[in-house]
């Protein structure tokens, strides 16, 4: 637990976070504007114009997106495209880096998340996160999920509690595999339960918005099936944001897929069309394995 | 968009689909060859070289086989997107074009083979001329236009097959009168009849063709009347 900040939301985050390549931006003359469809009616989240830096360094360049309720967007590209340190600036992860600096207008349901009064706290129990590697809690299966809605006040007695986290562990498809076991460690479950664990961890506090960093990178392809399918369950009532390396999840899982590059937003569009037939060169080059 | 298939990241990818796209290609161009033997064995009365368009056929079946097995390797080890997937995707359909073509080509043959025991038909060969020719430069050009990545020339091929089916209307109309006027020659003049059909679905196998290089290059479906499909491309 000594390399980790644990906040609120029952979120955990490396000190040093491990997984953040920092992205920079280049200049690339086919990059002018972002093509698609970046903008929806029913935004859940609205961002514009946003520019990240760490220190000197711009990592996002101007990105403007809308992320709609009960959808799931998927953000690919390559290594450093900016598309981790584009998430983590929903939920102020970026806040937690040393020098990062992010710019332009973020909301969530029309209110800033950058706000000079705003908690993060509170906007984090809003808006969960699930890394790439499970990271459960050195507690109980029970603890790990119980801690965010204890520390947040959302339940205090104990059925209430188990309410939740019976819930959330069936919403998060591994009821049936842990009941059993509550009391157990939640670091001795496998890697594929560990990931479903952060998840209901996350789903515990009744957030808004799930932020997913590669959920799947370090899971087999049967668990990982089994969070693509929770995925998909989840929509119903949460508005997701995915990164991911696998063009065949972004396929799979995501109603737009959204591509970055060199710290742009390439192309935004339904992920039907930017699997078959993309708008941009560089999503074409990117999607289909060619030298961009 | 440009099309580039030789730049992907793995060598053994560009190998794949470039391998898969000169099969289909050897496979077009011997079905052309295919039609033209039928055609000039029906005109000359040649059963011998209608009986090697007949050997020739299992090849061509045997050739969509094997390039529908290499597609699907390509889709099941790639899991190719975007135009790697409307190529695999195109190369399928139009090999099972190609193979109607032939199975056509085979029809024509052994219409040539009976019109060769029966004896000639007294009408209609002039009209056979006619649409075969325009249906051979149909499938050369259709062809010929998926080589190049043309959508121009895939939709101005498209288009002749309107003037195909037309002429094709005329003719049948004009042996139907004809076998009334001489019902002795009904059976001779239904061999052309079936040659004339033959000729006119080949057309539109070609015109499948044009719509898969639409398809390929603007990942537009155009099948089916849905040309409206290319402007919202």
């Amino acid at each position: 637990m000594n390399t980790m900040t644990l906040d609120a939301a029952g979120q955990t985050a490396p000190a040093q976070p491990e997984s953040v390549e920092k992205a920079t931006v280049d200049t690339d003359t086919r990059v002018t504007e972002t093509v698609g469809q970046p903008f929806c009616d029913d935004a859940k989240l609205r961002m514009r114009g946003i520019n990240v830096f760490y220190g000197e360094t711009q990592a996002i360049n101007d990105v403007s997106l809308d992320i709609g309720r009960n959808e799931v967007v998927a953000m690919i590209g390559p290594s450093g495209c900016g598309k981790s340190t584009f998430l983590r600036c929903i939920n102020r992860m970026n806040d937690t880096i040393e020098g990062c600096r992010v710019e332009g207008d973020l909301t969530l349901d029309d209110e800033p998340i950058y706000g000079p009064r705003v908690d993060v706290v509170p906007l984090r129990a809003r808006v969960g996160m699930v890394f790439q590697k499970p990271n459960p809690f050195p507690k109980s299966i029970y603890e790990n999920v119980a801690y965010g809605p204890k520390i947040h006040g959302i339940a205090s007695r104990r059925a209430e509690l188990d309410e939740i986290v019976e819930n959330s562990l069936r919403r998060a498809g591994l009821w049936n595999e842990v009941k059993d076991r509550l009391d157990q460690p939640g670091t001795g479950l496998s890697g594929g339960q560990q990931q479903r664990l952060c998840i209901a961890r996350a789903i515990a506090v009744s957030p808004e918005v799930i932020l997913m960093d590669e959920p799947c990178s370090a899971l087999d392809p049967i668990a990982t099936a089994r969070i693509e399918e929770l995925i998909d369950e989840l929509r119903e009532n949460y508005t997701i944001a995915i990164v991911t390396h696998s063009m065949q999840q972004a396929a799979r899982v995501s109603q737009r897929t959204a591509y970055f590059h060199l710290g742009h937003l390439v192309e935004v569009n339904d992920t039907e069309t930017v699997f078959t037939n993309p708008q941009h060169e560089l999503t074409e080059a990117y999607i289909t394995g060619r030298f961009g | 968009m440009e099309m580039h298939f030789d730049q992907h990241i793995s060598r053994q990818f560009n190998e794949d689909l470039e391998s898969l796209k000169t099969e289909m290609l050897e496979m077009g161009g011997l079905v052309t060859r295919q039609v033209a033997d039928a055609v000039e064995s029906l005109a000359n009365a040649d059963s011998e070289l209608a009986e090697k368009v007949l050997r020739i056929e299992e090849d061509i079946d045997r050739r969509e086989m094997a390039l529908d097995e290499h597609a699907t390797l390509i889709i099941a080890k790639r899991q190719p997107a975007a135009s790697d997937l409307r190529m695999v995707m195109s190369v399928i359909r139009i090999a099972r074009d190609l193979e109607r073509v032939g199975d056509e080509a085979g029809k024509i043959a052994k219409m040539a083979i009976a019109l060769t025991d029966e004896g000639t038909s007294p009408r209609g060969y002039t009209e056979i001329r006619h649409i075969a020719s325009a249906v051979r430069r149909m499938l050369n050009e259709s062809l010929d236009a998926y080589t190049r990545f043309d959508v121009q020339s895939a939709m101005n091929t498209l288009a002749e097959d309107e003037q195909v089916d037309m002429d094709y209307r005329t003719a049948v109309r004009e042996m139907i009168t004809y076998m009334m006027e001489d019902p002795r020659s009904i059976s001779r003049v239904m061999n052309v009849l079936w040659t004339l059909r033959s000729l006119e679905r080949i057309g539109d196998h070609a015109k499948n063709i044009c719509e898969q290089v639409v398809y390929l290059v603007e990942g537009a479906d155009i099948r089916h009347g849905h040309e409206d499909n290319l402007k919202k491309a």
